[in-house]
């Protein structure tokens, strides 16, 4: 074969070798996504059959003047706030213990990580049993009045125990993130600090926190990112539910955004608001990885 | 007993409780799906008075037509199995043609599907529906409520990470090994199959877990494109139809749990190192 023949050959092959997965991902991703943009502009009823009429920003005016969307957004907030917290201390605290020296540190490693293997539906309908039954079954046989009734009939309450069960899900998951940067500080140099005569706290100071503060981003945005989006345990604890109050309204106390947008599209079937607010959804997104970018460029410049 | 030994005695004794408390929602399934839904009720937290009772929960389970658990098994089996051979020999392929040609096309390729990891399902669940649909009525060919249809969208949604990571590795491959295998004779698919393949193994394993953990326990995807009650059901699904049918019936959701968790940590228990690796890899990228 000759040369140009070969280099035509070699471009069918690196096509065709391509094509498979550039396929799917156009299909799935690219062409719904710029379709969805399009819909939140218009009046999109679900149905492809239908004229679909250009609105412009109409949906959009719609949806910021919508006071559930506002307390989806604020209760989505509050939630991925308290869990980045508690997930990365709870994280932290595991993982200064199975790096520690105590006999069986990677069995509990290990059961840490577990609850991470399972999905959020199942895990959500085995703690709705803990909230409903189990913990008040307990405290009853106790006799401490203050559990004796559902952590999940008060909106308040009910966040936190999707705080929990969130963390609980994801705290193993992290603290092998934070396992992987400890083991990585050299032994090395916090004996020499020891020697030296630095106490624990000053070798935690000054030798595993600055060592660990990437993997500290890393979890950071990895929680706040998931946290946002969380829905499976939302569904299947809560459902959105108990109701509330909101500014004069009545609204679902715990329905975060991914399921408003759900339900905006399915349960009261209004399909391009529901889009419109995927797509603020989208761009919130966005703009949590754009800070992210920016912290991994700021840290490459200081390293 | 020396400050020493004491602080490390602590320590133990905190992570043995911090322990228990990890494993008690495990703990509490096992123990009530060994109850009938009276003795639950009554109660909760204790043993179960008769063990038998866990083989009778798993056998309505089993043959229950209301939940469907063997059929919902194996189609979650199928969908996995097949989504990730797919998506990671895909992927590869694909990742392997980008680092190679070093064109502007395939930059932008790259490039699009790195994007793409910032889209959230959600902006792109509505059209994907509307739009396989579509492309039924023009095709003829049924992407919702079909094995076909399931597996596509998990190559397409699984692209994105997977390319990007077998990019990264094929990166440090160096040429010299493809040029020599070229020089005596190797075909371009032959070098990808016999001479990079095999160099991707590791990667390979940790994109199989990353997206196994991913598609085993999906729900709202499969719920999209397979609908509730339909033919085709995954694991999550027939627990949540189950559990949204019925007035709670603690005993049987609980068994149903259990079951379906069951998988994934035997999996666990054989292959710890990898899966925490290839989950670990997946997130620090």
């Amino acid at each position: 074969m000759n040369n140009q023949g070969m280099k035509q050959n070699n471009r069918l092959v690196n096509a065709l070798f391509l094509a498979p997965s550039l396929t799917a991902f156009i299909l799935v991703v690219i062409i719904p996504f710029f379709m969805g943009l399009y819909f939140s502009l218009t009046d999109w009823n679900g149905a492809i059959q239908d004229k679909i009429n250009f609105v412009g920003l109409k949906n959009f005016s719609v949806i910021f003047s919508d006071v559930k969307f506002h307390y989806s957004f604020l209760v989505t907030t509050v939630y991925t706030a308290a869990n980045v917290i508690v997930i990365n201390l709870v994280a932290l605290t595991l993982a200064m213990m199975v790096t520690s020296n105590i006999k069986f540190r990677n069995f509990y490693r290990s059961g840490f990580f577990t609850p991470n293997l399972i999905g959020g539906i199942v895990l959500g309908y085995v703690w709705q049993f803990i909230f409903v039954n189990a913990i008040p079954g307990f405290a009853e046989s106790m006799g401490i009045e203050s559990l004796t009734s559902s952590l999940l009939g008060k909106g308040s309450t009910a966040l936190a125990a999707i705080v929990i069960v969130g963390s609980w899900q994801y705290a193993g998951y992290i603290m092998m993130i934070y396992v992987a940067a400890i083991q990585n500080v050299p032994v090395s140099l916090l004996e020499a600090a020891q020697i030296d005569g630095a106490n624990f706290l000053q070798r935690t100071r000054a030798i595993l926190v600055p060592l660990v503060a990437p993997a500290f981003t890393v979890s950071t945005f990895l929680t706040l990112v998931n946290s946002f989006k969380q829905f499976d345990v939302n569904v299947s604890l809560t459902n959105g539910g108990p109701s509330g109050q909101f500014a004069g309204k009545v609204v679902k106390a715990t329905e975060f955004l991914a399921l408003n947008i759900y339900n905006t599209a399915f349960t009261r079937n209004r399909m391009a608001e529901g889009q419109a607010k995927a797509v603020v959804f989208f761009l919130v997104l966005v703009i949590v990885s754009l800070i992210q970018v920016y912290f991994n460029k700021k840290k490459e410049v200081e390293m | 007993m020396s400050p020493r030994r004491l602080n490390l005695l602590i320590l133990e004794i905190l992570t043995i409780i911090l322990f228990i408390v990890f494993m008690m929602p495990f703990l509490m399934v096992v123990l009530n799906s060994a109850k009938d839904a009276k003795e639950i009720i009554a109660d909760p937290i204790g043993f179960p008075s008769n063990w038998g009772t866990l083989l009778t929960n798993v056998k309505t389970i089993v043959t229950s037509p209301n939940i469907n658990y063997v059929p919902s098994f194996i189609s979650s089996i199928i969908i996995t199995t097949l989504s990730l051979s797919l998506i990671a020999l895909t992927a590869a392929m694909g990742g392997w043609v980008l680092v190679r040609s070093k064109t502007k096309t395939s930059t932008f390729i790259f490039m699009m599907f790195v994007a793409a990891m910032v889209i959230p399902f959600q902006v792109v669940m509505f059209p994907l529906v509307a739009f396989f649909r579509m492309i039924r009525e023009f095709t003829h060919i049924p992407l919702l409520q079909t094995y076909q249809g399931m597996i596509l969208a998990y190559i397409g949604f699984g692209s994105s990470l997977s390319i990007f990571m077998f990019h990264g590795f094929i990166k440090g491959i160096p040429l010299e090994l493809e040029e020599a295998a070229t020089i005596d004779g190797c075909t371009r698919p032959q070098i990808f199959f016999q001479i990079v393949l095999p160099i991707l193994k590791p990667i390979f394993v940790t994109i199989v877990i990353l997206n196994g953990i991913w598609v085993w326990n999906d729900y709202l995807l499969p719920l999209l494109i397979l609908g509730t009650g339909g033919d085709i059901q995954t694991l999550p699904l027939a627990v949540a139809n189950f559990v949204g049918s019925y007035v709670k019936k603690w005993d049987l959701i609980l068994t149903s749990t259990m079951m379906a968790m069951l998988p994934a940590i035997i999996l666990f228990i054989f292959a710890q190192k990898q899966i925490v690796r290839g989950m670990v890899e997946g997130s620090i990228k």
